[in-house]
């Protein structure tokens, strides 16, 4: 479903992405750790094409990225994101948010796109806040919004950077039981998160990055028990200790 | 000058009052055709200047940059005088019968005034944050719907306060019309004054309605400011 080959992306002199191969197969959920500046977030977001990739090859889908004929928009709208800060729409209400890209990009008729809205808020248990803005809502809350409105796309794959870095602890659960039952449904899922829990349970597949490369790639029990690298050794002894303690 | 006893009533009331009136009208009628039309112009031109192609960009930059900082009267002379030499005739033929004068004073403040919306415009646009366009983007839309529906709504919202100045600026800058005939208030004040030798009451009268004019206007962008501006922070 994806397949990165040798790829090479730079930020100017810097070497963020160094001989990237990886393979994701229909229904994967895979995660990726890592310090930070390793070139997660980087890695996921040339997948629907925000970072353009420098060298190597990179198929999402079918379609490949660095054909230019390759029609992005259309790759986006099969690929939906998750970020981080939610970037919800402030100047919209729930239901236009998640209704938006329905109704202008897939020409849905509006009643049509609110009513698989409604479903969607259902499932992401936000049914009630159909009218209300993202400003006033909680942060879990907001990230199941983004969640619902980049499903309402019907994307065939989804990517997650990040997605309860941003939230207060009490709020990280609610999102994580999203994230799982949208696996469970069988979506190809790449996770960049520290939430060893929900890699542990849900992931068929963690990859360790260091400085722009690959360093391990192993079903969890594996990377958790037998991890082969010293740096990922160091990095699991590091987020097992202080994350747990360090929550206020 | 110290024997000078007023004379209100001339201005209150009756045919000169209806002068005023008139041109009181004119000036309003003129200020929003210029300033809706300033409002669409200006909104091209800002997205033309933040346009991925350079020469779009570059064509935008130079006219915002000339028409801001040309004269505005010499401006007006130019589409009064200028434009009669370069337009077709059928289009001079209609222009003179609806009014030259209205369309060139319209075409100038239009035109100038559209450079100033489009960098307040601009200005809006940078601060939204660039997660929104990325999000945007994620989603599928082009950069122009992008813009059309996730960036400049956004943008406009926070733009609507200097938009209500530039009004006030068009309504002032209006009156610069009346050097080519447009019978706007400044010019019936100025008409008053030549029949009646009352030239205090008249420019009075028309300096009190173009404060009142600001006044109003003024006090709607505060309440906007606070009740809005400020709910939507708030909430
Ligand atoms: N737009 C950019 N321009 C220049 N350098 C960038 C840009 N984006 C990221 N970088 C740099 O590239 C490197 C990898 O960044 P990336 O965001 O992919 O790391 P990350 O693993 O996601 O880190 P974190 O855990 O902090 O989110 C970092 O050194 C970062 O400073
Ligand atoms: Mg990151």
């Amino acid at each position: 479903m994806i397949t990165f080959k040798g790829v090479h992306k730079w930020f100017k002199k810097l070497h963020v992405l160094n001989d990237i191969n990886l393979h994701i197969t229909p229904g994967e959920v895979l995660v990726v750790c890592g310090p930070s500046g390793s070139g997660k977030s980087t890695l996921i977001r040339t997948i629907n094409q925000l970072e353009p990739i420098n060298d190597g090859s990179l198929i999402v889908d079918g379609m490949d990225l660095s054909d230019k004929k390759t029609d992005i928009n259309k790759l986006r709208a099969e690929v939906g994101f998750v970020f981080q800060q939610f970037n919800l729409y402030p100047h919209l209400s729930v239901i236009g948010n998640i209704t938006l890209a329905p109704i202008k990009i897939r020409n849905i008729p509006k009643k049509e796109a609110e009513e698989q809205a409604m479903a969607l808020l259902t499932r992401v248990g936000l049914a009630e806040k159909r009218d209300a803005y993202p400003l006033q809502l909680s942060g879990g809350q907001q990230q199941r919004v983004a969640i619902a409105r980049a499903l309402a796309m019907k994307p065939r794959i989804m990517l997650f950077d990040e997605p309860t870095s941003a939230l207060d602890p009490e709020m990280i659960g609610e999102v994580l039981a999203v994230m799982k039952d949208l696996a469970l449904s069988g979506m190809t899922m790449l996770v960049v998160t520290h939430e060893m829990g929900f890699a542990r349970e849900v992931a068929h597949r963690v990859v360790f990055m260091d400085n722009g490369v690959i360093l391990e790639e192993a079903p969890p029990e594996d990377f958790f028990m037998r991890p082969q690298h010293e740096r990922a050794k160091q990095f699991l002894r590091q987020l097992l200790t202080p994350m747990q303690c360090e929550c206020p | 000058m110290l024997n000078y006893t007023f004379n209100w009533s001339i201005i209150t009331s009756g045919q000169y009052f209806d002068w005023l009136v008139t041109g009181l009208l004119t000036t309003l009628k003129l200020s929003a055709v210029s300033i809706v039309l300033a409002f669409v112009l200006g909104l091209l031109i800002a997205v033309m200047r933040m346009a991925h192609n350079r020469p779009v960009r570059w064509f935008a930059h130079a006219y915002l940059e000339f028409f801001r900082n040309t004269p505005l009267l010499v401006q007006i002379f130019f589409w009064y005088f200028g434009s009669y030499k370069i337009l077709p005739t059928f289009i001079n033929d209609w222009l003179n019968e609806t009014g030259f004068e209205f369309a060139a004073a319209a075409i100038a403040l239009t035109i100038y005034t559209s450079a100033f919306i489009a960098e307040d415009i601009r200005s809006g646009v940078l601060s939204i944050p660039k997660e929104q366009m990325e999000a945007a983007r994620s989603a599928g839309f082009s950069y122009l719907r992008s813009m059309q529906y996730i960036i400049l709504p956004q943008a406009i919202r926070i733009t609507i306060p200097p938009l209500v100045n530039q009004f006030l600026n068009v309504a002032k800058n209006s009156s610069l019309a009346m050097t080519i005939g447009v019978m706007e208030m400044t010019y019936q004040a100025r008409q008053v004054e030549s029949y009646t030798f009352r030239g205090f009451e008249a420019f009075t009268a028309a300096t009190v309605v173009y404060l009142a004019l600001s006044i109003v206007i003024t006090a709607l962008v505060n309440i906007y400011n606070e009740k809005v501006l400020m709910a939507h922070k708030a909430a």
